[in-house]
């Protein structure tokens, strides 16, 4: 008889307010705060309709700050959330702090205290995992058998989550988020006789298991491998481009620092403090960061610090109007914290989901576009398609502004796509920025955002025509 | 050299020993009824992985310390076998009832109940083979934060006193030390303590226009003096020469040329290249290209090719892998002929291939899976100017970035510092290319292996997590490969 998962993460905010509050109080500690999560996660993974592998994991971590007599900051961080183990967080905390940074001493966020929004998140409860493999088996052998060149499925997975978050600190903050979420990607390889592998697939997210939308995923992942088996290499050269929603998501994602007040601090961002008001980009672009979309899945209503988390504009009409802040940057900066930190001795600073559009009231770039229109490509070369970006982490040199990247796409030429074999896409996220010549279609929901498809004219294209 | 005592946080926390150490024999009292009820309740194998973990991360950056960052933690990973599948779970619960938990939750996986009465197939595990028990205080004999802070600030200064234009200077430094302990029904029961530090500057060089990032990297296993071995000045000096050179540096024209890639971090095109390729978790999911090709040609007959845990100090040596197996030497291509794969224990048993204590895990939340260690090519009979004046026209790669490979072979990684070759010669300084190519189409490019074989250090992301690895070559050539740039 299948059961459902019977464990389920929680952490009870007061019992550990109270362990830690009498253990500083043992150790002299009077000013401290302590982010915490635990979690219990289940998935599995297929091999042309086996059980690959099945996994279980219960995690617990806590990272504790504290305020030494001097006034500076010292953390620990520990999976062991027993009595001995907070103690033997809090005296290395404690330790750490003879080393804290006189020159930026974090402080709890004014707003660790504020209303919380109010965030639609449903408890799923967990399937068995005998039950997630069956979907997953399903999953694979519908994908399979979408077309005869589609050997395997190599990376795949599902996935649940039951977690459990929270924020304490010594002036009476508490913050705490409880969470399910569930995760199907497929990719599938596939390859014709005498010709090279191809590969694609698709990603999916839910607040459960059962919520998933697993045929939509098997749909993408047999549309986007398909599209790919029928390959040519393409000349190097300069081409017009257009970005998939995922794509530009993920290469505005690896050039983020441009939006984040820590990497302008460091100096290590292409912004200035005084760049706030310039033009950044097309007049058109507008950018916010928006971790509380309810596409979103599995949205934190609240940072690292406590601070709720909120709709922030980064850019509009092209303009840099703010930065993502954490407590220290926002008091650098005379502002309010914006809820994108993290927590630890140097307090990270990150964006949660970005919506990239048209500026209200304006067309979108539909003038850009124009020239394109009714199957014309523009020139002779013809416009590549930029379906996925690969190795981010290699190829984006975030301070220097520039970027050379593998991807998958396709060659259009007379409106008829075709697939690229291998190519490189390379340029400076700057000039990117204002070449931009418009919108295309309604903006899609991906894990990393909301983003319709972008045209880009001159992008340095290599290939192996 | 002085070796000072541990002060601070690292001998504060320390001194604690909560979780119990794995050296205690009591585990062994609490080990012996999951591995013989998992026996008893059907499964073929049951294999317990125990971890504590002290890690220490700092960061200077211009003349401050801005990070300092320790965690310690424990926890376990139990896997059971049953035929070709295995159910894996992990757990920071560590008392006998929370493994006990997960060694259910782990049988549930296959369908098998743990019995109330077990014995069956299990005759208790033999002595400890204990890797650790020379390496005790390691941990202790580490340098304190003082020491290792004042390490880093003596590199952002060396850095301040070589460079020219430098934004930002950041040194920083990494020390994970990890206590293992794996059990496992067939026998398995093993011990160790493996140490890595590593420490790296970087700089941020900007002229108006004009910005270059760069950095450097060393790491080291098992060596608690290397922070005080480290040679800051010969490091600053390093970095900041490369910043200056690719401060001003055009972008590289894009096309296909011949490249000669430098020795040290140069192997990583083989890493991505190939290496991966020849892990039997590439086999089990049907993505390498070379799955039926042992005793065939995949390379140059200049290549010859190794992965070994053994070489002394290396940051992928080890004395066990994390499924308590001594390490090899395994050749992996001879003169262009393909010989083995990398394997572990999953990888024996669905493909074939014998393990060859490969077998590594970032930590105890991952199941092992086959991995590379100390992974390079073979010292050739040329010099590294025999290679360049064979180039008329082509790119040298001095300084490589990071890079990946996808589920079809290709493979792409990042030049950091390169230069064109004009005539058999070095000229000017290019940057922001990227090679890529097809594992299968490069390695029988790999034309000409020069005598300076020098491995480095570095991280390897992938199925079981992020894991210490080297990679290795003297200078190579090759033949052709596709340079993205603009």
């Amino acid at each position: 008889m299948e059961t459902t998962e019977s464990l389920t993460a929680s952490l009870d905010a007061e019992v550990l307010r109270q362990r830690l509050a009498s253990l500083a109080l043992a150790e002299g500690v009077r000013r401290w705060d302590l982010g915490a999560s635990c979690s219990t996660d289940t998935s599995v993974q297929v091999d042309r309709g086996e059980a690959k592998q099945m996994k279980g994991a219960q995690r617990s971590a806590i990272t504790l700050r504290v305020w030494n007599d001097d006034g500076l900051v010292g953390i620990t961080s520990t999976s062991d959330l027993s009595d001995a183990g907070l103690a033997r967080a809090l005296a290395g905390a404690r330790d750490a702090s003879s080393y804290g940074n006189v020159d930026e001493i974090p402080d709890f966020s004014p707003l660790a205290t504020a209303p919380l929004p109010v965030l639609e998140q449903p408890l799923s409860t967990p399937l068995s995992i005998l039950t997630l493999l069956d979907t997953l088996r399903d999953a694979e052998r519908d994908l399979l058998g979408r077309h005869p060149a589609i050997g395997t499925v190599p990376y795949n997975g599902l996935a649940q989550r039951s977690s459990d978050r929270l924020y304490i600190n010594s002036d009476g903050a508490c913050r705490q988020q409880r969470l399910s979420t569930a995760s199907l990607y497929l990719y599938a390889r596939a390859e014709e006789t005498g010709r090279k592998p191809r590969s694609s697939g698709a990603v999916r997210l839910a607040y459960g298991a059962a919520d998933l939308d697993v045929a939509g995923c098997v749909q993408e992942a047999a549309e986007r491998t398909i599209a790919h088996l029928d390959y040519a290499p393409i000349a190097t050269g300069r081409y017009t481009c257009v970005f998939s929603p995922e794509a530009f998501l993920d290469l505005i994602g690896a050039f983020s620092s441009l939006f984040n007040a820590r990497a302008v601090l460091d100096g290590v961002s292409l912004s200035r403090r005084e760049s706030l008001g310039e033009q950044l980009a097309v007049p058109f672009l507008s950018l916010h960061d928006n971790g509380l979309h309810p596409a979103n899945v599995g949205a934190a209503a609240f940072d690292g610090e406590g601070t709720p988390t909120r709709r922030l504009s980064l850019l509009e009409g092209g303009v840099l109007r703010h930065f993502l802040h954490s407590e220290a940057t926002a008091r650098a900066f005379g502002v309010a914290p914006s809820g994108h930190a993290g927590m630890g001795a140097k307090v990270s600073v990150g964006p949660d989901w970005f919506e990239i559009g048209p500026t209200p009231g304006s067309s979108g770039g539909a003038s850009g576009l124009d020239r394109f229109a009714a199957g014309s490509c523009g020139d002779d070369r013809g416009l590549v398609v930029i379906d996925s970006l690969s190795a981010l982490h290699a190829g984006v040199k975030a301070s220097q502004g520039s970027f050379s990247l593998p991807f998958d796409g396709w060659l259009v030429q007379d409106g008829i796509p075709r697939s690229i074999e291998a190519a490189t896409v390379a340029g400076d996220i700057r000039t990117l920025l204002k070449a931009i010549l418009g919108f295309e279609g309604p903006a899609k929901v991906t894990p990393d955002g909301l983003c319709p498809h972008v045209w880009v004219e001159g992008l340095s294209i290599t290939g192996d025509a | 050299m002085v070796v000072s005592p541990p002060t601070g946080a690292l001998a504060a926390t320390e001194r604690s020993s909560s979780p119990v150490a794995l050296g205690d024999p009591a585990w062994r009292t609490v080990l012996e009824p999951l591995l013989a009820g998992g026996r008893s309740a059907g499964a073929d194998l049951v294999e317990v992985f125990l971890e504590r973990s002290d890690h220490l991360g700092l960061l200077a950056e211009q003349d401050s310390i801005t990070s300092v960052s320790p965690a310690f933690g424990a926890g376990a990973g139990l896997r059971v076998f049953l035929g070709e599948r295995d159910g894996f779970v992990s757990t920071n619960d560590l008392s006998a009832a929370g493994l006990r938990a997960a060694l259910e939750q782990a049988l549930g996986m296959l369908g098998l109940v743990l019995p109330v009465r077990s014995g069956v197939g299990f005759d208790g595990l033999p002595s400890l083979r204990d890797f650790a028990a020379s390496k005790e205080g390691w941990l202790q004999a580490c340098p304190s934060l003082a020491e290792a802070t004042g390490r880093l600030l003596e590199g952002t200064d060396r850095l301040q006193a070589h460079g020219q234009h430098l934004q930002v200077r950041r040194g920083s430094y990494a020390r994970d030390w990890q206590e293992v302990l794996v059990a496992a029904s067939d026998g398995t029961f093993a011990r160790d303590v493996r140490l890595h530090q590593s420490v790296g500057l970087n700089v941020l060089a900007a002229d108006g226009d004009h910005r270059a990032s760069l950095g450097r990297r060393y790491g080291t296993s098992d060596s608690p003096e290397d922070l005080r071995q480290w040679d800051v000045e010969a490091a600053a000096i390093d970095v900041c020469s490369s910043a200056g050179t690719m401060l001003r540096a055009d972008y590289v024209e894009a096309g296909q040329f011949p490249v000669v890639l430098a020795n040290r971090f140069g192997g990583v095109i083989f890493h991505e290249a190939c290496g991966h390729l020849l892990e039997t978790t590439q086999v089990e999911r049907a993505t390498t290209p070379f799955a039926e090709m042992v005793g065939e040609p995949i390379a140059h007959e200049a290549v010859t090719a190794i992965d070994e845990g053994l070489t002394s100090g290396a940051f992928g040596s080890l004395a066990m892998d994390d499924e308590g197996m001594e390490p090899q030497r395994t050749v992996l291509i001879e003169n262009g002929i393909l010989q083995r794969f990398l394997s572990d224990r999953a990888g024996e048993r669905r493909t074939g291939h014998p393990r060859t204590g490969s077998g590594r895990r970032q930590s105890h939340a991952f199941a092992a899976a086959s991995r590379m260690r100390n992974t390079y090519i073979a010292a050739g009979p040329h010099t590294p100017e025999q290679l360049i004046a064979s180039v008329d026209r082509g790119l040298y790669c001095k300084s490589m970035g990071g890079g990946s490979v996808g589920p079809t072979g290709q493979f792409n990684f990042a030049v950091e510092e390169g230069y064109l070759i004009d005539n058999g010669v070095l000229t000017k300084p290019v940057k922001g290319a990227t090679l890529i190519g097809d594992a299968k189409e490069v390695m029988p490019r790999i034309s000409m292996c020069a005598n300076d074989l020098e491995l480095a250090a570095g991280f390897c992301g992938s199925v079981s997590g992020s894991i210490f690895v080297t990679v290795g070559q003297p200078h190579i050539k090759v033949d052709t490969i596709t340079v993205g740039g603009r």
